[in-house]
């Protein structure tokens, strides 16, 4: 036993300087002042996380939980949908839906950035079909709206959503939905009174696994998003790079761990009450 | 589920399904297709762009640092996730937790904030930013998914062996490097392969913690996009994909990556 115990001390030494210390010492700074250069100046106090709580920064917090909940809301319903359809295609078909859906979340996301740029861009077939349709479509204006960063966030997480949802989706009968198609309820109403009741813990998974990362995105809202969005990532950028008010930046980062592990939290509390009822 | 009993899915669901693949697709085949086009008076099909690109040193200066990046990580990664997966299938020791919280946590951590931490870090203890830093950081995120798929194979592979070589009087170190690794190597691969992958694509952590001359591929790809889109830059586009995809498809070539995901 001392043998593999003796195994396990290169990675945790890794782990203990690369990880832990790291995040104690941002711990640490978020109570900080910042240096006149930069820096940090070794004086404990609790301003950086009052400051959290004035208006204009408060205005980035809620801007950057109002697309996180939009875009998990929207990739957990297509995400529903679509393993609804995976589930009932057949072998070869599903093997091929599920590769064709995790392989972009295998890619690199500043190259799917990048096409989604240029597929949106001045000279890239939106605007021109939208144009040919009669549809006043400037794409300089669309880089200022957020509707493009949400396209990029779904188009990065959707397999988040999707992969939960189809791992339920196996395990439940599924002569429950045929059943419900014989008896002729119209689909829709299959999807709120059967299906999506049954799925409510795998959702909920989904719609958080959704949710962690597109609330500290920094590089979709950078990219598509131009500089009338600022979200949470792109702040906390600011104030370390731009700034160099770090101790600022770490209070934001504290923030921003803290709410999401409370989610998780809250959730892992939900689906134990479930299991004890 | 039987293959029969399966009911058909509505139309509807059809059509959204079918839409939300060709919506995550039809950019990515865009890209391909224009960096072989040449616009304007001579349209036509071209290889022009991808010369381009291998005559730009800057560009290749930074292929070279991105392959440099990825090797040396994924090898310190493969060597310290390899060894603590095989420690911590062996049962309890002290700091097991905390190892396997601190490589759950490596995962869940939002990007940026894992990255403005190491900045930090890497600032109080005056390492100099460069080379050394994105190796450090890539290393660290990088041993967590190696961790993971090993795990994956030791919980399903047949131990006898070990115990019949430890019964027959092998010691601790035999029995690790003549039967437990040769065992998992085809995995050791693939996890080489798979942090090879994750490093090769890092943009957010590589963004932070780089310094001057030691841009990766992506951080390059992420400067000059600012600067606008040229049909060179889709031709570096689409070849960093083309060899994700390569990559990817070696990782499906060994099977053991389908079970740690399915798991």
């Amino acid at each position: 036993m001392k043998f593999y115990r003796s195994l396990a001390v290169p990675a945790l030494i890794w782990y203990v300087l690369f990880i832990l210390g790291p995040l104690i010492l941002i711990l640490v700074t978020s109570f900080l002042q910042r240096g006149p250069y930069g820096g940090i100046l070794w004086n404990f106090q609790f301003d950086n996380y009052l400051k959290l709580f004035k208006f204009e920064n408060l205005m980035i917090i809620g801007r950057s939980l109002q697309l996180a909940l939009t875009t998990s809301l929207v990739a957990t319903f297509l995400g529903l949908i679509c393993a609804w359809g995976i589930v009932c295609s057949s072998g070869a078909w599903r093997s091929m839906f599920l590769g064709l859906i995790t392989l972009p979340f295998l890619t690199n996301s500043i190259i799917r950035i990048y096409s989604i740029k240029l597929f949106v861009g001045t000279s890239g077939p939106v605007p021109i079909i939208l144009n040919y349709l009669n549809l006043n479509y400037d794409p300089t204006d669309w880089s200022t709206s957020s509707a493009l960063v949400m396209y990029g966030m779904i188009s990065s997480y959707l397999p988040f959503a999707v992969l939960p949802i189809y791992g339920a989706f196996e395990k439940i009968d599924l002569s429950l939905i045929e059943a419900a198609q014989d008896l002729g309820a119209k689909s829709w109403n299959i999807l709120w009174k059967v299906i999506f009741p049954v799925l409510k813990p795998a959702c909920a998974g989904a719609f958080l696994l959704v949710f962690i990362p597109t609330l500290g995105e920094y590089l979709i809202p950078d990219l598509l998003g131009g500089a009338q969005t600022t979200l949470i990532g792109n702040f906390l950028t600011e104030q370390f790079l731009k700034s160099r008010n770090w101790p600022m930046g770490s209070a934001v980062a504290i923030g921003l761990m803290v709410s999401l592990f409370g989610c998780y939290f809250i959730y892992k509390k939900a689906r134990f009450k479930k299991a004890v009822l | 589920m039987s293959e029969s009993s399966r009911p058909k899915a509505p139309a509807f669901v059809k059509v959204v399904l079918i839409s939300v693949i060709l919506f995550l697709y039809i950019p990515l085949l865009l890209m391909v297709t224009k960096a072989f086009r040449l616009e304007g008076e001579a349209s036509g099909w071209t290889l022009q762009w991808f010369q381009d690109l291998f005559q730009d040193q800057d560009l290749l200066q930074s292929l070279k640092t991105s392959l440099v990046v990825g090797i040396q990580s994924s090898f310190f990664a493969t060597i310290l996730g390899t060894t603590a997966a095989i420690a911590l299938h062996h049962g309890k020791f002290r700091g097991r937790q905390t190892l396997q919280f601190l490589s759950v946590t490596s995962l869940v951590l939002p990007e940026i904030v894992f990255a403005l931490a190491l900045l930090i870090w890497f600032y109080i203890f005056k390492i100099p930013l460069g080379l050394s830093t994105v190796i450090i950081s890539h290393i660290t995120f990088s041993t967590a998914y190696v961790i993971l798929t090993l795990s994956g194979r030791l919980s399903i592979m047949d131990h006898s062996f070990e115990e019949a070589g430890a019964d027959l009087g092998a010691s601790n170190l035999q029995v690790l490097f003549k039967i437990t690794l040769p065992l998992l190597l085809p995995s050791i691969f693939s996890a080489f392969l798979l942090s090879f992958l994750i490093s090769f694509d890092d943009f957010v952590i590589t963004f932070f913690v780089n310094g001057v001359g030691t841009d990766t591929l992506p951080i390059k790809l992420y400067t000059s996009m600012k600067m606008g889109l040229t049909p060179k830059l889709n031709a570096l586009a689409t070849l960093m994909w083309a060899s994700t995809l390569t990559l990817i498809c070696a990782l499906f070539r060994t099977q053991d990556f389908w079970k740690t995901i399915k798991r």
